[in-house]
């Protein structure tokens, strides 16, 4: 249902998850270390080219993405114009640009299930050491299947409240919602245990 | 352990929620939400460890690309922007109002305000500002000082978080898991 991947096919779909956040990785630590102006820069375009590789409306994607960090990006110039320092102001703008937009580049090109994939990966020593992830999992799955519930229960609350109330529906139906959302709680820990419950997957592993 | 698990997801989803509830824009920048609110919750009604737990699966399930952080944000982008500090210091505070909650001894609604604000504003907020100062190349004092207006809705969602964990604990008394041992 929510996702953050882009409908776009590029070349970057096909590289592993894996590889690409290590990328993400080295890439923000040295523009980190490197505050060079001309190493931003190029940064930036390295980043650019990349999203132009994928396809204009991938491009138009990425800067869609972007721009939610306007503020960020409006706080650094009124600061720099009015101290004068152009070249650190602008240095550390393109660095901001470049990491955050290859961070989206990762994003939009990684499909959910690589990215849990990575997630069991990292978790390997974890399980090494004996200690079962199967809890961590079970309660990552209820939550994203939690979620819609949630907001239905509280939809048909918020109607229900307009049915009655020429008002709008505030914090007050945050209560109820939370009262609901415990029950349905409680019942699925019940079910959950009555198919065996969660540590007794634990031998499998 | 079953109960456990199904309450973690379950504040976990009602702080995903509550990301979705649209931003009041009291000035453009770091989006204010009720995000923050279900992170108090999830200290209040589950406690220090299951409470940091909690807001730990949130961050995971945004880090893997599910946009439920506030403003339909998700992916890694958010961990390394500006506020990403906040999004780290959420554990921290979940964890301290759910420790000092476990561990009050007094009046219920006091004691749940006083937590949420604690962990919430005062914990929360450095770590932030900090954050912030450093990735910006900015003094503290003046990110201090830019963060100020967010304080009081802040303070205001301490209050309701502390309302919303009393209201739970007359109507479902066993739901707070955090006060079941005194």
């Amino acid at each position: 249902m929510l996702s953050l991947t882009s409908d776009h096919r590029t070349v970057f779909h096909g590289i592993p998850a894996g590889f690409k956040l290590l990328v993400l990785l080295v890439f923000s630590i040295a523009l980190f270390v490197f505050p060079d102006l001309r190493v931003q820069a190029f940064a930036l375009l390295l980043v650019f080219l990349a999203f132009i590789c994928g396809g204009m409306g991938f491009l138009g994607e990425g800067i869609n993405h972007l721009r939610r960090i306007w503020p960020v990006v409006a706080f650094i110039c009124i600061w720099h114009v009015w101290s004068g320092e152009y070249a650190v102001g602008l240095a550390l703008l393109f660095r901001i640009l470049a990491v955050l937009a290859l961070a989206n580049l990762v994003t939009m090109t990684t499909q959910l299930s690589q990215m849990m994939g990575v997630l069991s990966w990292l978790t390997t020593p974890i399980r090494r050491a004996g200690i079962s992830t199967r809890p961590a999992e079970i309660a990552m799955a209820m939550m994203v299947r939690f979620i819609p519930v949630l907001s239905e229960k509280s939809e048909a609350l918020r109607e229900s409240w307009r049915a009655r109330s020429p008002k709008r529906p505030g914090w007050r139906i945050v209560v109820p919602i939370t009262l609901l959302a415990i029950d349905d709680a409680d019942q699925v820990s019940e079910a959950l245990r009555a198919r065996g419950g969660v540590q007794e997957t634990q031998s499998k592993l | 352990m079953e109960r456990n698990l199904t309450y973690i997801a379950l504040m976990a989803a009602f702080t995903a929620v509550l990301g979705f509830i649209p931003k009041i824009d009291l000035i453009p920048g770091v989006p204010i939400s009720l995000q923050l609110l279900g992170v108090m919750l999830c200290g209040l009604v589950l406690g220090a460890q299951r409470g940091a737990l909690a807001v730990i699966l949130v961050l995971v399930v945004a880090a893997v690309g599910m946009p439920i952080l506030t403003g339909a944000r998700g992916g890694i982008a958010p961990f390394l922007g500006a506020t990403g500090g906040f999004l780290f210091a959420y554990i921290l505070a979940a964890f301290v109002t759910g420790f000092i909650f476990e561990r009050w001894k007094g009046d219920l609604i006091v004691g749940a305000v006083i937590a949420a604000f604690v962990g919430g504003v005062v914990v929360l907020y450095p770590i932030g500002i900090v954050w912030l100062a450093v990735y910006l190349e900015k003094p503290i004092l003046v990110m201090t000082q830019s963060m100020l207006v967010f304080i009081p809705v802040d303070v205001a969602k301490a209050v309701v978080a502390g309302l919303i964990a009393t209201q739970i604990s007359k109507a479902r008394p066993a739901a707070l898991l955090s006060r079941q041992d005194s």
